[in-house]
């Protein structure tokens, strides 16, 4: 029998419809694949066997009657920054130990209401602040991706599986793998990993600065995080609120499609969710991009950009063209200032998002010798270095003197990051197109970027214009460094405009292909 | 603008985190490093410019003024470290 966990959501979908084989047994493929990688990779931080096999038999149930949801028995791991009633919820942070909610995010229930079946609960960065999934205070999350001398050969056939990509010229590699250890990305980096390593048929994941589309891109996942307001941000443990958006990550665009339309809703217990209805994603694949306008920005060219980054940039310029799109050179001028004023906006926010974190209504207390020692001793016990560092920035900037110079300004500059983006739209670009990151995955406890927390955050330099000014953005990989990892790139539209990414991200993959890591775990 | 030790204490106080000396020491730098970064904001021209306050323009939903939830004390402190007949409890505040 061909192993079901290799199978797209769109192939699982009309299987199981087809009744060739029952959602318990991909359920119990993912979790005997799971079981056995999980050790390794470090993925999920809880694995939920039970309610899995127990929504599993419910889906069969219905298919059996012929009828089940959108995602009917379609197996999903979910990241542990969602509520998921009664079940481990910790945004992996220490200061939540032992929280179960009494309620569900409402991304989460839309799932569960379309027929998907949960596996269990996804490592990240704690509280959703890191680009390494580094931060988890359940230990960091493994890329199966490792470095590779490739050789390559010719194949008559297109092959697929282990250790190969598909590439429409029947190219197949062969790669003699390095043993060094490589981050997923952060900090949907379990989510990334899981999705890429066959241990769940697509995740939820967020994004506030890039945590979707850096992660996709070094995992060779494709990653959307859509326009604000478009997924409900209910039971969802709160980070940067203006900035923090829900998305799916997928082995496919189609997929990426399919998980978005039963995540997006319209919702009355989050106030900046939008009244609009959610449209069918998934029809604007494969739909001719003849006539788009796709701007290219001068600014994400960067001082010491690696060289294959620019190149798979060149590439993806000429398959869009290929494909009859029209190519214009745009500029967005204060893009250099995104990764900043992001670094003031969204430590502000979490200051003041994580003040509810005391050791009173949930979570971790040590106790202390009057009340304010209490709450000094649970924060400093509970939360790890990353938020600390975060909280106290966020702190110092909202201060009394210091609101003007550095919050106040910030947000005048996302007003001006955000026009920038308005301006090349009002010009008639449909699209624009950029890398998704500025190099490929890098090693664990990189020395580099642990000396230098602003080394960490520049991962983020192409993804945070896109929060910043609330706009989606997908990441789709494109190809192989010359190390043999993953590459993405980012196409950002128009508000709402989540098709069009769709139907320009299926663009890409036809002519690049799909990637999966080769099994070493 | 840079933070010295005494700053990196009252702003660890202010936000409710215990530090040791050698902590407060240590975000010091890493403090100054990311005020460091930010600072190039200073150089943008933001004469004339409002500052954001919604990325999308839209007017608050409001609901009606109506009772749609509750009777659920259980559930709210189910999840407290400590607890006594519903209710929170906490170090003594008031002598």
């Amino acid at each position: 029998m061909t192993d079901l966990t290799r199978l797209t959501i769109a192939e699982a979908r009309a299987k199981l419809r087809g009744k060739e084989f029952k959602a318990a047994e991909i359920t119990d493929a993912y979790l005997a694949a799971i079981e056995q990688a999980n050790p390794v990779l470090n993925a999920y931080i809880t694995v939920t066997h039970d309610k899995a096999r127990d929504m599993a038999k419910a889906s069969d149930a219905r298919l059996g009657k012929g009828e089940g949801g959108a995602l009917e028995g379609i197996p999903l791991g979910i990241k542990d920054l969602f509520a998921t009633e009664g079940i481990h919820t910790q945004a992996c942070s220490h200061v939540l130990d032992g929280f179960k909610p009494r309620y569900e995010s409402t991304v989460t229930a839309n799932l569960w209401a379309d027929g998907a079946v949960m596996l269990g609960k996804l490592n990240m960065d704690e509280f959703a602040m890191g680009s390494s999934n580094e931060t988890s205070y359940y230990g960091p999350v493994i890329n199966p991706w490792r470095r590779s001398r490739i050789e390559t050969s010719v194949t008559p056939t297109t092959h697929h599986g282990d250790g190969g990509f598909t590439s429409p010229s029947g190219i197949k590699t062969e790669r003699a793998l390095d043993n060094a250890q490589l981050v997923p990305g952060g900090s949907s980096g379990g989510s990334a990993s899981a999705v890429s390593a066959f241990l769940c048929a697509g995740a939820t994941a967020t994004d506030t600065g890039g945590s979707i589309r850096q992660p996709a891109a070094f995992t060779g996942t494709v990653g959307i995080k859509p326009t604000y307001g478009r997924c409900s941000r209910w039971g969802i443990a709160a980070f940067a609120s203006s900035l923090d958006q829900a998305g799916p990550i997928a082995r496919d665009v189609r997929d990426a499609a399919i998980l978005l339309k039963s995540m997006a809703s319209v919702d009355a217990k989050d106030t900046t969710s939008v009244d609009r209805p959610v449209p069918d994603y998934e029809a604007a694949i494969g739909r001719s991009i003849k006539g788009m306008k796709v701007g290219i920005p001068k600014e994400y060219r960067v001082d010491g950009m690696p060289e294959e980054i620019e190149a798979l940039w060149q590439k993806g310029i000429a398959w869009l063209k290929e494909a009859g799109a029209e190519i214009v050179d745009i500029s967005l001028p204060h893009t250099k200032y995104a990764l900043p004023a992001y670094y003031i906006v969204a430590p502000a926010e979490a200051s003041s998002n994580l003040a509810r974190y005391d050791g009173v209504r949930y979570g971790l207390r040590v106790p202390g010798k009057d009340i304010v020692d209490m709450y000094e001793k649970t924060r400093a016990a509970g939360f790890g270095n990353e938020v600390k560092r975060r909280i106290m920035i966020g702190t110092y900037v909202l201060s009394a003197g210091y609101y003007d110079a550095y919050y106040l300004r910030a947000q005048k500059v996302r007003t001006l990051i955000k026009r920038d983006f308005e301006n090349v739209f009002a010009a008639g670009v449909d699209v624009i197109l950029t890398p998704a990151t500025p190099s490929a995955a890098f090693g664990i406890a990189d020395e580099d970027m642990a000396s230098d927390p602003v080394k960490m955050y520049l991962n983020d330099i192409f993804t945070v214009t896109v929060n910043m000014a609330g706009l989606p953005g997908i990441s789709v990989p494109a190809g192989l460094d010359p190390k043999g990892l993953p590459l993405g790139l980012q196409l950002i539209g128009r508000p709402f405009e989540e098709e069009t990414l769709f139907q320009t991200a299926d663009v890409i993959e036809q002519a690049a292909g799909t990637f999966q890591p080769q099994k070493w775990w | 603008m840079s933070v010295d030790l005494q700053t990196v204490k009252r702003v660890a106080r202010l936000a409710r985190i215990a530090v040791s000396d050698e902590e407060a020491s240590r975000m010091t730098g890493e403090l100054n490093t990311i005020l460091g970064f930010v600072e190039q904001l200073s150089e943008v021209d933001v004469s004339g410019v409002e500052p954001m306050t919604s990325v999308t323009p839209m007017e608050m939903r409001k609901r009606q003024d109506a009772v749609t939830d509750g009777n659920k004390a259980a559930d709210i402190v189910a999840n407290a470290p400590a607890t006594e007949e519903n209710f929170f409890l906490v170090p003594k505040v008031v002598e």
